[in-house]
């Protein structure tokens, strides 16, 4: 109960955020808002992986940063009038969001299928080092295409359209990532509900009683491990837009240890936790940045104090329920 | 490819080989017998290359710079080991992750602080600054000679040590099981201190011989630290043995990887962006290499038994 009204206060302020800020004559905040939807949806897909799957995976920054560079790419081309490739068939840069974001969401989708195939196969920190290494692959894989940028990244000219109406200005990206995040949250709910997601956990607490009872425990994890990386790619794509900018950094894996510390810091398993964490996460570093140059060397110790002595994350505060400890 | 290229590479390789090794043999150790993975081993590293440069600036003794950049490694590992990462021991694999990640933010951040943003400047000793011909007609750095020496030389202490002593012998039971060797009354809280002074004492050499090669700079232990996961993940985790066979194995991987791929993008590119685009996939062998053994061997090339 107090979930669902935890729920509905979260979206209700999200909902009024552009008409307040624009009331308070500080319309640009929500640039920064929109960023942190962004995180909040790679946040919360990462969590099916984290909190439900019980996969430690330190890859997600790839994800993202390739869905990131698939819109990025996609309107660089449409901008030069140029094809991204031109064989075997041409394929020419879009900004239409309808094709750029699916195609950002299967890209990063298909990526994440083919690291998950090999990663799954083995367990606990072999998992943990895997996924890093092979991001670390895919960091290097973008670097080493000259043509968009290398170490320097890449400027995004202009925005995506959706169905022709421009993304341009704060408002209309904020309310696309909006939407973006609850129709995600109320997908993944109901999925984490049905079957599929029952499956999932059951094979994180006791992998073999699940296998005995018949769970194809491989096949849920990678569909899982691949969901989550698409979701993360679509993530990337909104966050091209929002900072018309796309570098290797969003490869990094410092981004993947960022988005894992957002589904901690609000609580594993709950898939609302995330979104709280990313935003929570995302503002401690704002404010702190303005406080001070060495702003990580307060950063840095507070997540040490909230790993070793706060369990359950935030949501559990708020929301009085968390996810498994 | 000539003949004198082939062996400047395998050489290089050799070199960059024994230094993952140093890395990855302490990270092997504390996941074998902690099962506790440590991001910030890596920090360790920049430790000892920071300490390791100033002394060497201070005193003017290379050797010295050394000594006290493993000296510094092994401190900070055993105070860490001691403050928090004795707690984590309990604790499951992503709240060590989520641990040692804070801990790389604090450490990279103090080291800004402490050294400032800027790379710092650590060259090789005047005595070995030259070069020897390894074969006729083939001149090689004698400093990374002596990196090659150093490197074979702290495996086969720790192949001593390990094999050999009376510590050694708890170290190799504590992996294949921990609650029996404490059961036996050994004071597994001492091991278990020991063997993080250990890892850190080798990271931080590694990070003071590293100085001169690579650059000594904040995040330098990062690249080095995910490289040595890959060691530890091909070779095997918890075995030093399949550490040595997995860090040569990387070594000469990455090394003749970037060392061939510009001659052959050469032909295919402009030479401007040729350089560039192979230094980078140069940098995606080791990963591939990675993948395939994986493939064929989830386990690693020597799984400990279980």
């Amino acid at each position: 109960m107090r979930e669902r009204a935890a729920v509905a206060v979260g979206l209700a302020l999200l909902v009024a955020a552009p008409f307040v800020l624009e009331a308070m004559d500080e319309a640009f905040l929500l640039s920064v808002l929109t960023r942190m939807l962004a995180y909040a949806l790679a946040a919360a897909a990462l969590d099916l992986v984290l909190g439900y799957g019980g996969m430690v995976s330190f890859g997600h920054g790839a994800f993202l940063g390739t869905g990131a560079y698939v819109a990025g790419v996609l309107l660089h081309h449409r901008a030069d009038g140029t094809a991204v490739i031109d064989w075997p068939v041409r394929i020419g840069g879009t900004a239409e969001a309808l094709v750029a974001w699916p195609a950002a969401a299967l890209v990063s989708g298909l990526l994440a299928a083919a690291i998950g195939a090999i990663s799954l196969r083995t367990r606990a920190v072999h998992f943990i080092m895997i996924t890093l290494a092979f991001a670390q692959m895919v960091f290097f894989l973008v670097l080493a295409l000259p043509q968009y940028g290398g170490t320097d990244g890449l400027m995004v000219p202009g925005r995506n359209v959706l169905v022709g109406a421009s993304l341009a200005g704060d408002a209309p990206l904020y309310w696309a990532a909006l939407a973006l995040l609850v129709a995600f949250l109320a997908f993944a709910r109901s999925a984490m509900a049905a079957r599929f997601g029952l499956a999932l956990k059951g094979a994180r607490m006791n992998e073999r009683r699940a296998l005995a009872l018949g769970v194809p425990v491989y096949r849920i994890r990678l569909a899982a491990f691949t969901l989550s990386g698409a979701v993360a790619g679509l993530a990337g794509a909104v966050l091209a837009n929002q900072s018309s900018f796309v570098s290797p950094d969003l490869l990094s894996w410092q981004r993947s240890g960022e988005l894992m510390v957002m589904v901690i810091l609000g609580g594993q398993g709950t898939l609302f936790g995330p979104v709280l964490g990313a935003i929570a996460l995302l503002a401690a570093e704002e404010e702190l940045a303005a406080l001070t140059e060495h702003w990580m060397l307060i950063l840095g110790p507070a997540l040490l104090v909230v790993v070793l002595f706060f369990r359950g994350g935030l949501w559990r505060v708020v929301a009085g329920k968390g996810g498994h400890a | 490819m000539t003949a004198t290229l082939f062996v400047e590479q395998t050489l290089n390789g050799l070199q960059f080989g024994v230094m993952l090794f140093l890395m990855a043999a302490g990270l092997t150790l504390i996941f074998g017998i902690m099962d506790v993975i440590n991001l910030a081993h890596g920090s360790l590293y920049m430790a000892g290359a920071f300490v390791g440069a100033t002394i060497t600036a201070r005193t003017g003794s290379f050797t010295l710079g050394v000594l006290a950049g493993a000296a510094a490694g092994a401190l900070i590992a055993l105070i860490l080991e001691l403050t928090i990462i004795r707690r984590l021991y309990a604790r499951d694999h992503l709240d060590q992750v989520l641990a040692t990640y804070a801990l790389i933010l604090t450490f990279n951040e103090g080291v800004k602080v402490l050294w400032g943003p800027a790379p710092i400047f650590l060259s090789a000793p005047a005595a070995l600054a030259g070069t020897i011909e390894v074969l006729p007609g083939i001149p090689y750095p004698t400093y990374r000679l002596v990196v090659i020496a150093a490197g074979i030389g702290a495996a086969l202490f720790l192949g001593w040590l390990i094999g050999r002593t009376r510590a050694g012998m708890l170290i190799r039971a504590g992996t294949t099981n921990r609650e029996t060797v404490q059961a036996l009354g050994v004071d597994v809280g001492l091991l278990f201190a020991l063997v993080f002074a250990v890892g850190g004492a080798l990271a931080g050499l590694a990070g003071v011989m590293a100085g001169p090669i690579l650059a000594v700079q904040v995040g330098m232990g990062e690249q080095i630290l995910i490289l040595a996961f890959v060691v530890v993940v091909v070779g095997g985790l918890g075995s030093v043995r399949g550490a040595m066979a997995g860090a040569l194995l990387v070594g000469l991987t990455d090394t003749w990887a970037r060392a061939l791929l510009p001659t052959l993008l050469r032909g295919l590119l402009p030479p401007a962006s040729a350089d560039q685009v192979a230094a980078n996939l140069g940098s995606v062998a080791v990963y591939l290499l990675m993948a395939v053994v994986l493939a064929v061997r989830p386990q690693g090339l020597f799984p400990r038994h279980a």
